[in-house]
C-alpha cells in the first residue's frame, strides 16, 4: 500500500525521542485535529517556509513534534508578547499563537488583548474545552457554570469562581482585530467550518492582512471525564449553549490601513552631525585646577538644573572634567529641585555634592536644606527673597542676589538663573572663562534663537548691575 | 566626537552602535529615560521601539525577538525586575541573547526611586527559577554606559545567554562626557539555531522542556559548563593597587564615590587603592584574589552586605586563606559620602 504523506506534518514524529506516527494526544481529544487542520491550510496555502508557531504550555506543549514549520515555546500566557516581538522584528512573515484556555483566558489575557488592540500581525488559535486538560482538569476561566473540576468539586459557583469567559465576545470591543470567529471540532460538520476559519485566519497572515482570533471548541474527554461521544456532545449542547459559534467580526475582504514609513538616517547621521557651532575635544589632565563640587537648588521652574547645565557645557568647552547629577522623580515635576555639578581637572569621582564649595539657593527651602553643608572657604549665593534666618557655617560666605526681581525688571520672569550665572561668572570662583559661559548659554537655547539672545543681553546687563554695586 | 548624556541616554547610544534592532520596555523611575531616547532615536534610525503593556511582556517580546536572532534590549528598574525574572529565566534556558537593563532603586517592594544596589544577588544569582545565570555588567561611568551595552550584545551572542547591565538611578540620571563608539558590533550569523520564518531555518526549534530527566540533567551541565567558560571574559579595574595598604572593593556608583575618596586619601598620605569589578558574573576572582592578598579590605556597597557576602565567597572559592572584610553601606537612597568613607579608611588604617 502507498504511503500518503500528510503536508505540513511530519511524516514520522521524531522529536519525543520515539520513531512513532500516532500523536501523544488522548482518544477523543480535539488537538489532533486541529493540529490536521493548521496542517493542511499551511500546505494548501504555501506557507509551510515563512510559518513560525508558538507552541503552548498544555497537552499541546509538544505540537512541535508535528507542526513542520519553525517552532517556538512560549511561556505560559506570554505567546501573544513572543509573537509580538518576532512580528515586529520579522517582515512578511506568519505568525500562529495556538493557545489553551488557561494560557489565554486566564494568565494571559491582558497580553492577549493588548495585542489584539495593536493589531498585530498574528493568527490566534484559541483552544477552548472548558478545563486545564493537562493538569489533570482544574477550572478554566471558560469552565461552566456548575461544571465540576479537581477546582470547583463542588461545581463552578458564578457567583464566588466567576462566569465563563467569553472571550470572543471580549475581543469584538477592540478596534483593531480584522476577523473574530467561534468554531468548534465536535463532528465533522463542524470541523469543515473550522477548517474554512483556520484556512482564513492564516491565509490572511499569508497576505499580511491582519489580526485574526478564533475560538475552537475543543472535545477533552480526559478532563471531562467522560467517553469521547459523551464529551461530543458535550462541546455541542452544554458549551455552545454558553458560547454560541459564529463569526463576531470579518473585514478580511476589505483595504486595512498600514502605518506610514519614516524616514531613517544611519546611526552615524544621527549622533555624529555637529551640535553647535564650536567642538568639545577631551578634556586634559590640568593637577592645578582645583576641583569644585557645587549644588544648585530652588523650585521647580526656576531654572536650577539649567544653570547647573550652563557651567558643566562651559567646563567641557574650557576642557574640564565635569558630571551633572539633578534631584529626580516627582521632586523634579514642582516642589524642590536641584542638582550637583563636579567640575575638575582629572577624572571626576563621585558625582553628588554632598559637601559644596559653592551653593546656590534661589529660596528659602533650599538655602536652608544646604547651607550647613558648605565646606569652609566656600560660597553661597542666595536670592534676596530667603530670609537667611539660619547662619552660614563658619568661614562660608553669602552673597544675596537680587535675581528674581531683577529678572522681572528686565521683563523675562523666568531668567532668574541667568542673573546668578553672571553673578557667580563675576565672583571668579570657578576658573571658567567668560566666554564659554556665555557660549554654553547660546547652546541650551539652540532651537530658540531669541531667547538665546535675550539672555546673553540679560547676562551683560546684570554683570554691569553687579559690578556698579560693589 | 564628544556628546554630553545621561547614562540612561548613553545605553541607547550604545545598544544603537551595537545593531540593536528593537527596544521593548515599560517606563519606570529612574530608568524612563532608556525608553525616551529609545522612542526617539530607534524610529529615526528605521528600527523598531514598543512600549509594551508590563515588563512580563517586555521580556516575553525580547524573548521572541530573541527566537529570531535579533538583537533587542529591554529597560527597567527593580519593580519591573522582578517581573522579568520569569522571562530571564525561559531566555536563559532556551540559550537567547538579550541585553536587560537595570537601573537599581530601593528596595524591597515599592521602596523609593533613589540609588540602591539591593539586586546584586537578583542580577548575579539566577533571580528566576532554575540553575542559570545571566552575563551582568556594571558600568562606573556613564561612557561604560554606552562601551559596556555593546559588550553586553557581543558576548550575549557569543554565549547564547541574556545580559544584564546593572546599574542604578545615580548612573543613569547623571550626565558626563562620552566619546561615541568608532567600531559598530555585526550580529553573528544565527540561521543554525534562530526561528525566521525561512526556508532554512524551517527545522529549527527554540524550546526549554525537556521531560527526560537525564536528557535536562544533560542540558543543566551544558549551561554550566557554558557558564564556567565565560570566566575568560571578566573584566576588572584596579586604581592605586600597587602599592596600597587598604583596597576599597566596589562597583557601580560606590566605586565613583571610592574613587574620589582615594584621590583625597593619596593627597593626606595615605595609601588607599580600588578594586573594581566591570563584571559581576562572571566574576573576577583571580584578580580580586591577587590584589588584596596581605591587605586591608573596605567593601563599599549601596546595599544590606550582599556583594560583601559574595565576595567572601568568591575568595573562599579561589581557595585564599580567610580573610576579614570590612564593609561600610548604606541603604534606602542614603548614600555613602566621600567623607565618611575616607574617616572609615582612617579607622580601619589605624589612624
Amino acid at each position: 500500500m502507498a504511503q500518503i504523506k500528510t503536508l505540513g506534518m511530519y511524516e514520522v514524529f521524531t522529536r519525543g525521542g520515539e520513531c512513532t506516527r500516532s500523536t501523544h494526544y488522548c482518544a477523543g481529544c480535539g488537538h489532533g485535529i486541529v493540529h490536521k487542520l493548521i496542517t493542511e491550510a499551511l500546505a494548501e496555502l504555501g506557507m509551510q517556509d515563512e510559518t513560525i508557531i508558538l507552541n503552548p504550555v498544555g497537552c499541546s506543549v509538544f505540537g512541535y513534534y508535528y507542526w513542520d514549520v519553525g517552532n517556538i515555546s512560549a511561556a505560559h500566557g506570554r505567546s501573544p508578547s513572543a509573537a509580538t516581538g518576532l512580528a515586529r522584528t520579522l517582515k512578511n512573515k506568519s505568525i500562529i499563537c495556538y493557545q489553551g484556555d488557561g494560557d489565554l483566558g486566564a494568565i494571559g489575557l491582558n497580553s492577549t488583548i493588548q495585542a489584539a488592540s495593536r493589531g498585530e500581525r498574528m493568527a490566534v488559535l484559541f483552544i477552548n474545552n472548558a478545563n486545564y486538560g493537562m493538569t489533570g482538569g482544574q477550572m478554566a476561566p471558560t469552565t461552566l457554570g456548575g461544571m465540576r473540576t479537581l477546582t470547583s468539586p463542588f461545581g463552578r459557583d458564578p457567583l464566588t469562581d466567576g462566569y465563563p469567559l467569553h472571550v470572543c465576545e471580549v475581543m469584538n470591543q477592540l478596534t483593531a482585530p480584522v476577523y473574530i470567529e467561534r468554531v468548534s471540532v465536535a463532528d465533522t460538520t463542524r470541523i469543515m467550518k473550522a477548517k474554512q476559519a483556520i484556512r482564513k485566519a492564516l491565509r490572511m497572515q499569508r497576505d499580511n492582512i491582519g489580526y485574526a482570533f478564533v475560538e475552537i471548541i475543543t472535545p477533552c474527554p480526559t478532563g471531562i471525564k467522560a467517553t469521547a461521544l459523551e464529551t461530543a456532545r458535550f462541546c455541542m449542547e452544554e458549551m455552545e449553549a454558553e458560547f454560541p459559534l459564529g463569526c463576531f467580526r470579518d473585514n478580511s475582504a476589505l483595504p486595512q490601513p498600514e502605518p506610514q514609513p519614516k524616514t531613517a538616517v544611519s546611526v552615524q547621521e544621527l549622533f555624529e552631525r555637529p551640535e553647535h557651532d564650536y567642538e568639545i575635544i577631551a578634556p586634559r589632565v590640568d593637577p592645578d585646577f582645583k576641583e569644585r563640587r557645587m549644588k544648585f537648588s530652588g523650585y521647580g521652574g526656576q531654572g536650577v538644573l539649567s544653570l547647573g547645565l550652563w557651567l558643566s557645557e562651559a567646563a567641557r568647552i574650557d576642557r574640564r572634567f565635569t558630571t551633572w547629577y539633578p534631584s529626580y522623580g516627582p521632586e523634579q515635576r514642582g516642589g524642590a529641585a536641584s542638582c550637583a555639578v563636579v567640575i575638575s581637572g582629572s577624572a571626576v569621582g563621585s558625582p553628588d555634592a554632598d559637601r559644596p564649595d559653592l551653593l546656590v539657593a534661589m529660596n528659602q527651602m533650599a538655602y536652608e536644606r544646604f547651607i550647613g553643608n558648605v565646606l569652609p572657604g566656600g560660597v553661597a549665593f542666595v536670592d534676596e527673597t530667603a530670609p537667611l534666618k539660619v547662619s552660614p557655617p563658619p568661614g562660608v560666605k553669602v552673597v544675596t542676589v537680587p535675581a528674581i526681581r531683577m529678572a522681572v525688571d528686565f521683563g523675562v520672569a523666568q531668567a532668574a538663573n541667568t542673573i546668578m550665572l553672571a553673578a557667580i561668572s563675576l565672583h571668579g570662583a570657578l576658573n571658567l572663562s567668560r566666554e564659554s559661559i556665555l557660549c554654553a548659554v547660546g547652546a541650551s537655547f539652540k532651537r530658540k534663537p531669541e531667547l538665546a539672545q535675550k539672555n546673553k543681553e540679560l547676562f551683560v546687563k546684570a554683570e554691569a548691575w553687579i559690578k556698579a554695586q560693589a | 566626537m564628544m556628546k554630553f548624556l545621561k547614562g540612561n541616554e548613553a545605553v541607547v547610544v550604545g545598544a544603537l552602535y551595537a545593531g540593536s534592532e528593537v527596544y521593548f520596555g515599560y517606563p519606570i523611575t529612574p530608568a524612563s529615560e532608556i525608553a525616551h531616547a529609545a522612542a526617539e532615536w530607534y524610529p529615526a534610525v528605521g528600527r523598531a521601539f514598543l512600549q509594551a503593556e508590563c515588563e512580563t511582556a517586555a521580556i516575553s517580546m525580547l524573548y521572541g525577538a530573541a527566537c529570531a536572532g535579533k538583537p533587542a534590549i529591554t529597560a527597567t528598574s527593580g519593580p519591573g525586575m522582578s517581573l522579568m525574572q520569569e522571562g530571564l529565566s525561559y531566555m536563559a534556558a532556551a540559550e537567547l541573547p538579550g541585553v536587560i537593563v537595570n537601573i537599581m532603586r530601593s528596595g524591597p517592594g515599592l521602596g523609593n526611586i533613589f540609588p540602591e544596589q539591593s539586586d546584586y544577588n537578583q542580577a548575579v544569582k539566577g533571580g528566576g527559577h532554575g540553575n542559570y545565570k545571566c552575563l551582568v555588567f556594571a558600568p562606573g561611568s556613564v561612557q561604560e554606559m554606552c562601551d559596556l551595552t555593546i559588550k553586553a550584545f557581543e558576548l550575549s551572542f557569543k554565549y547564547r545567554t541574556p545580559a544584564i547591565i546593572l546599574a542604578d538611578g545615580l548612573l543613569g540620571q547623571m550626565m558626563e562626557s562620552i566619546t561615541l563608539p568608532v567600531n559598530t558590533y555585526q550580529p553573528p550569523d544565527v540561521s543554525d539555531w534562530a526561528v525566521q520564518g525561512t526556508a532554512e531555518t524551517r527545522g529549527n526549534l527554540i524550546t526549554s522542556i525537556f521531560m527526560n530527566a537525564e536528557i535536562q540533567e544533560q542540558r543543566n551541565l551544558h549551561l554550566k559548563a557554558k557558564y564556567e567558560s565565560m570566566r575568560k571574559d571578566v573584566l576588572s579595574e584596579c586604581y592605586c593597587c600597587d602599592d596600597a595598604d587598604i583596597i576599597l572593593a566596589a562597583y557601580g556608583i560606590s566605586s565613583r564615590i571610592s574613587r574620589s575618596a582615594v584621590d583625597l586619601l593619596r593627597a593626606e598620605g595615605f595609601k588607599a587603592g580600588m578594586f573594581r569589578p566591570i563584571t559581576l558574573s562572571p566574576f573576577p576572582s583571580e584578580q580580586l584574589c591577587s590584589v588584596i592578598l596581605n591587605r586591608k579590605v573596605l567593601v563599599v556597597e549601596h546595599s544590606d552586605s550582599q556583594f560583601c557576602d559574595d565576595l567572601r565567597m568568591h575568595i573562599a572559592k579561589q581557595g585564599q586563606r580567610y580573610q576579614e572584610l570590612a564593609l561600610i553601606f548604606h541603604m534606602g537612597g542614603v548614600m555613602i559620602t566621600v567623607e565618611e568613607l575616607i574617616a572609615r579608611v582612617k579607622k580601619e588604617l589605624g589612624s
